[in-house]
Order: structure tokens, then sequence, then C-alpha cells
């Protein structure tokens, strides 16, 4: 397989890469190296994932990053409840097995990182925002990205039945440690060029009348041009799309009243929205419909 | 940038990528032999005669920032198609370095000495500018006439030591701002205190038995320190001390960011942490192209908050802006900018090297639009007026 045909493959699952993206995720896949995704919010950094777990049939594994996450969520964890009824249990009879029993595999609780690499089948897994976990979590991270294993001091080292393709995404909340970044393959996803994002719309929203989707598409690449505190990504256009179309509007300049109530799908702050008044909508939309 | 010649005599996929590697690391990409043996690898499995796929390989194996990222095109151009930019100004720079060796830091001396050399034509003049703040100050520099470096205006101060002393200070400083701890507890695995309420909370589950001992502790939250330094044509005497300070500020962890700007906007943090100091001037002497020109602070604190500010300015931040707020551009886009800066939620200080001046008063046209939006204004023209920083900083 190359990566030509990966991005095929994507493209026929709905999901239209780039040539750098597509050739990041198949280097990644083939050297079984994790893959950092960075970029602004709604480019479809956590989507790559989905669609390569629905093209290798595979289980898709996701961790949600959050302030606060440590090993014990991540990793894995004793099954406490479980061991204090077990030794409660036992507590006339051996005592000799017990710490063998107690510490075994069925009291342990695995949770998303250990999980993914004790799969039969490769799992994707997908470690989300990274950048809002701490700093200390990249460490953790460290180990079982470069080596695929786990140490548990109670088992011993715990080493991958298959290795799980890793995909990392962040926003840039706050910089990660450049030993993170050495061990993956990076990407910075950009907001899509104008062909790019109307093959998006075209897989997603199928049968939406060509004219309609150039200029739904124009109007939001050179809506990311004005001054806004937050851009409208793809998933906004994707919304703004379906509103458009479901409000049966055929042409953008038809009713400038419904299109303005509609621009709540593609401005999420009220600043946005008040820097964007009718004016502006109807300029960008003069530009667009030809 | 480093141009590095195409060596002819080398045969083999392996030997000119190994090449390729040594170049992309004198221009400060981390690549290393890690990234050369994923990069053989790779040109296995892809089509090794494209160019194009080649290039998107050694993209995504290579480069590991944001800015890594969007330079490598041009670092891959002139290496594997000799198309890189000549060493602009390198060797000149270098030399100058060498030939005024009047500092153990080095970034700042090519630029000011640049500046002088070849940048009057966009440039007004360094005498003009003084002259212009010698208008508004009738001339007189409160301490200039002591002969105590501490009170030496920064103009005549250029010693070594002095600049190193900027260095200091300014990583004394930056420890007073950023030493903050918060006033509520959580929980932690490693706390000081233990958590009785919590512990006996959870200890009814396991029959009374006090299982695990939940602890908790005060946790650091430290503030995040961006420093923007003006090095336009009117900072020009300045530049060399204050882009020490920079370095002070930031070198002591890494959440620090540092921008130059003149009549555009470049971040320099990681050119000030390169611990190779002859890159690192290389890259600051590239990045700061226009140092000693024109100003425009409103356009670039705009620039600033498109984008950088998301990522790097929140309630917990110190925006430092070292300017003496001549600006070319209208003042209102300069207030706007930092109201929506502001609106960040971090505290703005500006420092600025003319208000140390005698009867100086902010009247420039930016300054007197920024000033309604700032948290702390103040002199910044001698050590000693950094110095007394340090006390009203820590209040902030």
């Amino acid at each position: 397989m190359s990566w030509k045909s990966l991005q095929t493959d994507l493209a026929a699952q709905g999901y239209i890469a780039n040539d750098a993206l597509a050739m990041a995720v198949y280097l990644a896949s083939q050297q079984q190296r994790p893959l950092l995704l960075e970029g602004a919010a709604g480019v479809g950094k956590t989507e790559i994932a989905k669609q390569l777990s629905a093209i290798h049939n595979n289980r898709l594994i996701r961790l949600q990053c959050y302030e606060g996450l440590d090993a014990s969520t991540t990793i894995y964890e004793w099954n406490y409840q479980k061991q204090l009824l077990s030794v409660q249990a036992a507590r006339d009879g051996e005592t000799e097995q017990l710490d063998a029993r107690i510490f075994s595999d069925r009291f342990l609780l695995k949770r998303p990182l250990l999980e993914a690499i004790t799969q039969a089948q490769p799992p994707v897994l997908l470690i989300d925002e990274i950048d809002r976990a701490d700093e200390e979590f990249e460490a953790y991270l460290l180990e079982i990205l470069s080596e695929y294993q786990v140490s548990i001091p109670e088992l011993g080292t715990i080493t991958a039945t298959s290795k799980p393709m890793v995909v990392l995404t962040s926003n840039g909340s706050r910089d990660l440690s450049d030993a993170l970044r050495r061990r993956c393959f990076y990407t910075y996803v950009d907001y899509p060029d104008l062909q790019t994002e109307l093959a998006i719309l075209n897989a997603r929203l199928p049968g939406i009348d060509a004219a309609l989707a150039g200029q739904i598409v124009g109007f939001v690449q050179s809506l990311r041009k004005e001054d806004l505190e937050k851009k409208p990504g793809v998933a906004e256009m994707l919304d703004w799309a379906a509103a458009v179309t479901g409000l049966g509007i055929a042409k953008l300049s038809d009713n400038p009243i419904e299109l303005q109530a509609t621009m709540v799908c593609l401005l999420k702050t009220q600043a946005d929205q008040y820097a964007i008044p009718g004016e502006i909508t109807q300029r960008l939309v003069g530009k667009v419909v030809a | 940038m480093r141009t590095t010649a195409f060596p002819t005599t080398v045969s083999g996929v392996s030997e000119r990528l190994s090449g390729f590697m040594a170049h992309l690391r004198a221009n400060g990409l981390p690549a290393g032999v890690a990234e050369t043996e994923a990069t053989l690898k790779a040109l296995k499995t892809i089509n090794a005669g494209s160019p194009q796929d080649v290039r998107l390989a050694c993209k995504t194996i290579c480069s590991i920032h944001h800015d890594s990222y969007h330079r490598f095109d041009e670092l891959f151009d002139s290496y594997w198609f000799n198309r890189g930019r000549e060493k602009s100004g390198f060797d000149d720079s270098h030399e100058r370095t060498r030939k005024n060796n009047r500092s153990n830091f080095a970034p700042g001396v090519d630029e000011s000495q640049k500046a002088k050399g070849n940048g009057s034509a966009e440039q007004p003049d360094d005498t003009s500018d003084d002259g212009e703040a010698l208008h508004n100050g009738e001339g007189k520099l409160i301490a200039s006439r002591t002969t105590n470096i501490e009170k030496t205006d920064f103009r005549e101060l250029m010693t070594p030591e002095s600049i190193q002393q900027a260095e200091q200070l300014a990583a004394k400083l930056a420890n007073a701002i950023r030493d903050r701890r918060s006033r509520r507890f959580r929980a932690d695995k490693r706390g000081a205190r233990i958590d009785l309420r919590k512990t006996i909370r959870r200890s009814i589950s396991h029959g009374g038995v006090p299982l695990r001992l939940h602890r908790k502790r005060k946790p650091d939250r430290p503030v995040r320190i961006t420093a923007l330094l003006d090095v336009s044509g009117s900072m020009t005497v300045y530049a060399r001390i204050f882009l020490s300070f920079l370095k002070g500020l930031i070198s002591h962890d890494t959440h620090t960011d540092a921008y130059l700007f003149h009549t555009s906007l470049v971040r320099i943090s990681d050119a000030l942490r390169d611990h190779d100091t002859l890159r690192a001037a290389n890259r600051l002497s590239l990045m700061a192209q226009g140092f000693g020109g024109g100003t425009k602070i409103g356009a670039n604190l705009k620039r600033f908050n498109e984008q950088y500010a998301a990522h790097t300015v929140n309630g917990r931040s110190v925006v430092i802006i070292l300017s003496d707020g001549y600006d070319t551009d209208d003042p209102q886009q300069l207030a706007d900018a930092l109201q929506r800066l502001k609106k960040r939620n971090g505290k703005i200080i500006w420092l600025n090297p003319l208000s140390g001046w005698k009867d100086y008063a902010p009247v420039a046209g930016g300054m007197a639009a920024a000033l309604p939006w700032l948290d702390h204004f103040a002199a910044a023209n001698t050590l000693d007026s950094l110095a007394a920083l340090e006390p009203q900083l820590k209040k902030l």
C-alpha cells in the first residue's frame, strides 16, 4: 500500500487529507511511530484517527486528556474493592498464595493505554488534546510510545502484543516537551484550501448543489481572513452548509436576513458575531456570488 | 540561514542524507541519528525518485514544531536544489561580532552594529531620534551625571559587566513575577498534607480501614511571562541591553516567550535559548531583518493577538512590552490591540526607557493611547530602574 492509496482510502471514507497529512499518516503506520498532529480547532485532527480505525476495521481507543490526568486513570489501577473482598474471604484459610492471587490479571483494571497495547488486533489509540494534560503525564507516555511496554511493579513488564497506531493531537495551549515531539512524526494541519474544502463538503454532504457548495466554501474561506477571535473550522463549515441547505436557500444572496440568522453556526463568540454584522456578511457574499 | 554546500564527493543515499541532517541541525532543527534512520526506512516505502514525496516524508519526520514545519520547505530546497538564500549578512555580522568583542552575549551585537552600518536607508537616523527625545525632555538625563554604573543610562552603558548584570536582574525579576502559589488545596499524590476528610470518607467503603491516604497541597500557579521588545530605529541604542534582559527573563523556565518587533513581529524564544551562541546570533540576525527600522506597535500587537496570544496569554500571564511608544501607525490601532489583549485577563506592563528621562511625559500619541490599558508603566533606562521593578511586579 502506498501513501496515495491511503489517501484514496481515506477519501472513500469521506475524509479528504492533503498530501502532507496522508504521507505523515502513511509513514507513521509503516514505521509504527506515533503521529503528532497540531493545528487550530476544527481542522479534522481527531477525525483522522476515527477514519483510520474505520479503514483498517480496528478498534479506536480514545484517551481524552485533561488537567490532572494521572497514571491510575490512563494506564492501570488495582481493583481495590475486589482485592479487599478477596482478602476478607480468605482470612481464615490460605495466606501463602494470597499475594500472588490478588496481584494477578483478574484484579487489574486496564485503563486506555494498557488496554491499547494488550489487544490481539492492533487498535488505533487516539490521545486527544495532549496539551491539556500535565507535564508529568508526558513522561508516562514516553515509555509507552517508544517501547510499547508498561511496567507494573507487582506484575513485571507488560510488552505490547500488538503495536497500536498512535495519534496525538494538540491545540497548542501549552508547548509540548521536545522529548515527546521527537518520538513522534509531526504534521501541522492547516485550514484546508479552497479545492480541498470543496471536496470535503461534497464528500460529507453528497447531492449538494455545485454552485451553492462553491459559494459556501468561498464564503467560509473569506470569513477566515476576517479579524475573528475563533475562526470557523471545517466542522463549522459543514454545520453551516447543512443549515443553509436545510433552510432551502438556493443562493446565498437570496435572503439576507435568513442568512444572517444562520451565521450562529459559524461565529461562536459574542465579539465575533458583533464583528460580522449583516453588511459585512453581504459584502463577503457579494464576492462569492458572481 | 546557513547554506550547506552540496557535497559533490559523496556518493550513496545515506551519506547525502546524513549531510542533509547536518544541514538541518545547523539550522536549528533537532535532526539526529534516529531521524536519519527513520528517513532511510521511509525512502524504501515511498517513491524515492519523486522530490515531492521525499520532501513530504522528510518534513513529517524531521520537523517537530509549527515553526520548523513551515520553515522546512526552504531548508529542503536549499540543500537538495542549491536554491537557498545565500549567507546574507552572516559573514559580515560574524566578523563584526569578533571585532567588537565587548560582550559575552552575542545576539544583540551584530544587529545593533548592522543597524548602524547599513540601516540608514530605512531608519531616520540615530542622532535625529535622540534629538526628538531631547526636544521632549530638554536634553537632561536624570542620572547621567553620576558615574555610578547602576545609574547610568543604558545608552552610555555597554560594558560586558552591565550587560551581564541586566541578564541577572531579569532572571531575578522573572522569579519575582513567576513565584505564585494557589490559596486553595488540591488533591495531590505527593502532597505535604493529608486530606483527612477525604481519607475518612473513602475508608468507609473499606469497612473503616483507611486503606489509602489521600493527600493535598497548594499547587503552584506559575505566572507566564511574555516579553515583546521593540527594536526599531529609536530603540536601537537600548536594544542590546534589552536583548540580554530578555535572555535573562526566558532562560529560567520553558514557558516564557519572547518576541521582537519593528515593522513585523518575530518569535525569538527558541533562538535565545539556543546554547550555541554563534548560531543564536545568526538565527536572531535572520529573524530580525529590518532591525532598527520604523515601528508599527499597533499592527504588531494586533498580529500578536491573532497568532500567539491565544496560546500564551491567559489570566495568569504577564505581558511585558519594552518600547518607547513611538508608533508610525494610528494610536487608535494600538489602543484597540491592547484592549483586546487586556480581555485575555493578563497583566500588561510597559517599560519605557524614555520615561526615566527628566520631564518625560507620555504624550507621544501611541503612548497616551496605550496608558489606560496598562497595569504598570515604568522607566527602564538604568539598571537601578529595572531593579526597582521587583517589588512592584511582586504585587501584580
